[in-house]
């Protein structure tokens, strides 16, 4: 076992871990000594091809396909420098005042959250993609809404220099997205954090962090670890856990903390989410331009689903579609004239959906898909459809029908579906990348894990600051609210300084 | 040994109902969609492998109370119904079994190259840059 020793240690590099790093590291001109510990690997810019399959093996856990334990969802969440950061599209939403006052956590007020959410909007050049960049696959998304008289908006995305390759899920090729691998971080390791990568944190103990340092596998992408591989001990006057919804509850599981806690691991959410695709009998531009550019959200409190525009690969995209056999390779060779919306069912708390881990201590998530989540979906994927026709779609696969090609001439049988869909679990590919809670914040041990500061309840020492501190689902694309939050945090610590360190 | 080799013969016939344009691959195809499949098998629990496997020899010996023969054996049609009813299947344990095998023929047959030209997919980290 290797000994090492810090004042902070941050484990995990995403939205939370990133700006954590980077707000505590003017400490580091103090004399503290902070590390970053990160699960992924840092790949060199050359490195991020756009191959589909190559690039999801380097950037995700379990290649983006992480399975619930019922089987019947994927978890998509970035293993590498910069966390999910590295495979976003971007979006950058402000939270929702409804949302946060709904969380009622105390002192958690809105006017706060979101004065410290655009901060980091300013940080990361948040801006509107501008009109001569946008392709047509979000322009048709946009047309076919106006045409039913939905009130379309526009995403906020945090790009600079973006060639619109279209390959924001696969780590950026150009470096232009901002996340905190080319923000947050660089700027921490300037001013004297270190971060260690290809380190996985095992379990927390009083005050020390027992992590594992793995060599970079043969033919692997990415930067070998600055440390040698092997078993670490590393001690801290404090620890602030920034490893995700999945990871952070489940490495606080594993540190024996789950009997102190009974909430640890509670309140998952994630936005369960359906990919719908359409074909129109031209050629339009969707490969290429910025793939999710516009959004709908006016259904989310009446309906509880979101839709967004989205471009997927190949792989991703056969592998969403239900069914199989010439039905379904007759949309696959039609790629360049598909167009996909995206739909996220907005889900709420419910008690069976909790993080834990199996006998080797690897993290297990239960999630069931409620009726609200079911009907949510169901309806997001008819109102798709409908959309699609209104923009011009000769056809469009809808998972949740028996027959899921549905003909522009049949676009009459939608309502019909829609009160009586073909929902099975297993059969419908159900994916998810908006994941939240495990570690909510909350007034006390019996409805949360930490407190509004994303201090863990009666472990002073011991902070969360990541997705998993929301006690509900955001109901929007999370990355913004996760940084504010985990700016809170760390100022909070820094306030705090000449007692903690 | 790779997690298929023991049973290439059922995953191959799979493949092929899953995706029609596979029967037509050659054995370098083969290898190269099987390939990408181990690959993506390798870093997986051995529990989850062991299920894969078993599975792939439940779909070759489950038809034979209906038809009388495996699998393998089977025409394009009826190896078409013996996966409709997996996919459709009551349990939602089959019904997941099938999705992940299904999934697994999609990762073999568009992870590679040729299918992408195929498809006309052409997504290029030059973006608008690239003349169309």
């Amino acid at each position: 076992m290797i000994r090492r020793s810090y004042d902070i240690v941050i484990i995990g590099s995403g939205a939370g871990g990133g700006t954590v790093a980077q707000e505590l590291s003017l400490l580091c001109r103090e004399g503290v000594r902070i590390a970053v510990l990160e699960k992924g690997p840092k790949l060199r810019d050359d490195e991020f091809t756009g191959r589909e399959l190559e690039m999801a093996q380097a950037l995700y856990e379990d290649g983006g396909g992480f399975l619930t334990a019922e089987r019947t969802m994927t978890l998509a969440f970035g293993c590498a420098y910069g966390g999910s950061t590295a495979v976003y599209t971007g979006t950058s939403l402000l939270p929702p005042q409804r949302i946060l006052e709904h969380w009622n956590v105390p002192s958690l007020t809105f006017a706060d959250v979101e004065q410290r959410a655009r901060k980091f909007a300013v940080e990361n050049n948040v801006h509107l993609v501008e009109d001569e960049l946008l392709n047509e696959n979000n322009r048709l998304f946009v047309e076919g809404c106006r045409r039913l008289n939905y009130r379309v908006q526009q995403f906020p995305v945090n790009l600079k220099g973006c060639r619109s390759s279209s390959l924001c899920n696969l780590g950026c090729p150009n470096q232009a997205k901002q996340g905190t691998d080319r923000v947050q971080l660089p700027r921490a390791e300037r001013n004297g954090v270190e971060v260690i990568t290809r380190c996985e944190a095992l379990r927390i103990g009083e005050k020390t962090v027992f992590a594992r340092v793995h060599e970079k596998p043969a033919g692997g992408k990415g930067e070998p670890s600055s440390w040698e591989p092997g078993e670490y001990e590393i001690s801290a006057k404090v620890i602030v856990v920034c490893a995700g919804a999945i990871h952070s509850p489940a490495l606080l599981v594993r540190s024996g903390l789950a009997r102190k806690l009974p909430r640890l691991g509670h309140g998952f959410t994630c936005h369960p989410a359906i990919i719908m695709v359409a074909e129109h009998d031209r050629t339009i531009t969707n490969f290429v331009g910025h793939p999710k550019s516009f959004y709908l959200d006016q259904f989310a409190e009446s309906d509880r689903f979101l839709l967004e525009t989205c471009m997927y690969f190949p792989f991703t995209t056969a592998k969403a579609m239900a069914g199989f056999g010439e039905a379904h390779s007759r949309f696959m060779r039609a790629f360049p004239r598909l167009q996909m919306i995206l739909v996220l069912a907005c889900d709420e708390v419910d008690p069976h959906n909790r993080v834990s881990v199996d006998g080797s201590g690897r993290p297990v998530v239960h999630y069931r898909f409620t009726p609200e989540v079911r009907k949510g979906l169901v309806q997001g994927a008819v109102t798709s459809a409908k959309i699609f026709f209104a923009a011009g779609a000769v056809r469009v696969h809808l998972p949740v029908a028996q027959i899921p090609t549905i003909e522009r001439a049949e676009a009459e049988r939608l309502n019909h579906i829609a009160e009586h869909p073909d929902f099975k679990p297993g059969k419908i590919s159900i994916s998810a990348a908006h994941l939240q809670g495990g570690c909510v914040m909350g007034r006390g041990l019996a409805d949360s894990v930490t407190d509004a500061y994303g201090r863990v309840h009666g472990i002073p020492w011991l902070f969360v600051a990541d997705a998993s501190l929301f006690p509900n689902s955001l109901e929007i694309n999370p990355y913004l609210t996760i940084m504010a939050l985990a700016d809170r945090v760390a100022e909070n610590i820094r306030k705090e300084a000449h007692t903690l360190l | 040994m790779t997690t298929l080799f023991p049973v290439r013969g059922v995953f191959r016939a799979v493949v092929s109902t899953v995706v029609p344009e596979a029967s037509q691959l050659d054995e370098q195809g083969w290898q190269e969609l099987e390939m990408l499949v181990e690959a993506t098998l390798r870093d997986r629990p051995p529990a989850m492998l062991r299920q894969l496997r078993l599975f792939l020899r439940a779909v070759q010996w489950l038809p034979v109370f209906r038809y009388g023969r495996g699998f393998t054996s089977l025409s394009a049609e009826k190896r078409k119904q013996v996966l409709s009813r997996l996919q459709d299947h009551r349990l939602e344990l089959i019904r997941c079994g099938f999705w992940g095998l299904r999934a697994m023929a999609f990762l073999g047959f568009y992870g590679r190259a040729e299918a992408l030209r195929t498809i006309g997919y052409a997504a290029d980290p030059r973006g608008w840059g690239v003349p169309r």
